[in-house]
C-alpha cells in the first residue's frame, strides 16, 4: 500500500520559511492568511496489506528516522485507489 | 592521547580536524571510516563537520545509522570522550547522545563567519583551565545551526552546568544581535549530563594556527589533551 507522510516543525518552533511565505501571501492581498507552516511530504510504498500494521510500521520509521520528535510532528495518511 | 576522527560520505572538515590534532597538537590520530564497527583504544572520538549523506532528510539523520555509530555510542556510554563539531553536533543530537536538535538558521542563509563565544563553564574537558566568561573567537559555517530544545531541557542544561558556549558580542555580552542563527538562549555548544560528550556548532579546528587566523580553537584541543592525559574524570 501507499502512504503519504507529512512532516512539519512542531507548533511553537519558529518556521522561518513559513513566516516568509506568509508575509509574501499577505503582501499579495491575502491578509486573511494567519499562519503558514512548511514541511516535507514523503511518499512511501510498503508491502503490507493490513492498514493497522502498516500504520504501526510507518510510525516506527517516523520515530526513528523520518521525523525528529524533538522538533517535528508527522502525520500518516494512506493513499486510496 | 589517541584520537579518532570519523569520516562519513560527505564529511569535509575531517582533514582539518586530523591536521589540527595530529600535526598541530601532536597526538596520535587515525581516520575511522563510517563502516567500521570497532572503535577501541581511543581516548577522544571526533565527529567532524561537513554534509554527511548530503544532509538529506535532516542534517545528521542518516549518518547516525552508520555502522560506526554503535561503537561511538558504546564509547560514550563507557565514559569515553566524544566531540561533535557542526555536522558532528547534529549527528550526536540525532543519535540521542546529546539533547535537543539543530534547526535551520532563522535567516534561512548559510552563515560563515567568525563568532565570539562566551565560555559558560570551566568544568569540562574542553574548557579545563578557562574561566567562565572568557571570550574566544571561533568561526561558524552552517545552514542548520539553530539549537532548539524544550524549556525543561534548556533549564536542565543550565542547572547542570552543561552549557559550554554561548554566542556573544566582542565584549562577552550575550545579546540577540550576537546570536547568528536564532539558537535558544544563544547556545553554541553543550555537554551531556556525564560531561564526556560535547557538541558545538563553531569550528575550533579552523583556528589552530596564527597563519590561519587565530589559535582559540587550539586552546580547546590543548585543554582536552591536558584533561584527558591527566586522567581527570569528566564530571
Amino acid at each position: 500500500m501507499k502512504a503519504s507522510i507529512t512532516v512539519t516543525l512542531r507548533n511553537g518552533i519558529l518556521d522561518p520559511q513559513g513566516s516568509a511565505v506568509m508575509n509574501a501571501l499577505n503582501s499579495m492581498d491575502a491578509a486573511c492568511v494567519k499562519n503558514v507552516r512548511i514541511g516535507k511530504l514523503i511518499e512511501i510504498e510498503i508491502d503490507e496489506s493490513d492498514p493497522a500494521v502498516a500504520k504501526e510500521t510507518l510510525a516506527k520509521m517516523c520515530d526513528r528516522l523520518l521525523a525528529n520528535p524533538v522538533m517535528e510532528n508527522y502525520h500518516i495518511e494512506f493513499q486510496t485507489g | 592521547m589517541r584520537v579518532a576522527v570519523l569520516v562519513f560520505p560527505g564529511s569535509n572538515c575531517d582533514h582539518d580536524c586530523y591536521h589540527a590534532v595530529k600535526h598541530v597538537l601532536g597526538c596520535e590520530t587515525d581516520f575511522v571510516w563510517h563502516q567500521e564497527r570497532v572503535l577501541s583504544g581511543y581516548d577522544l572520538v571526533i565527529v567532524p563537520g561537513g554534509f554527511s549523506y548530503g544532509d538529506y532528510l535532516r542534517a545528521g539523520s542518516i549518518a547516525r545509522f552508520s555502522p560506526v555509530m554503535e561503537a561511538v555510542t558504546d564509547h560514550a556510554k563507557k565514559g569515553g570522550y566524544l566531540l561533535g563539531i557542526c555536522n558532528g553536533f547534529q549527528i550526536l543530537t540525532e543519535a540521542g547522545l546529546l539533547p535537543g536538535a539543530l534547526a535551520q538558521n532563522v535567516s534561512m542563509k548559510f552563515i560563515c563567519k567568525n563568532t565570539p563565544l562566551r565560555v559558560e563553564t570551566e568544568n569540562s574537558y574542553l574548557t579545563d583551565g578557562f574561566k567562565k566568561g572568557d571570550v574566544i573567537n571561533v568561526p561558524v559555517a552552517h545552514m542548520d545551526g539553530r539549537y532548539i530544545a524544550d524549556d525543561k531541557t534548556l533549564d536542565t542544561l543550565e542547572n547542570d552546568d552543561c552549557v559550554l558556549f554561548r554566542y556573544c558580542d566582542g565584549s562577552g555580552a550575550v545579546t540577540a544581535e550576537a546570536n547568528p542563527n536564532g539558537s535558544a538562549r544563544n547556545i553554541a555548544g553543550i555537554l551531556n549530563a556525564a560531561k564526556n560528550v560535547a557538541g558545538m556548532m563553531p569550528h575550533p579546528e579552523r583556528v589552530c594556527e596564527e597563519s590561519l587566523g587565530g589559535v582559540d580553537g587550539l586552546l580547546l584541543f590543548k585543554a582536552a589533551l591536558n584533561a584527558i592525559s591527566s586522567g581527570k574524570p569528566a564530571l
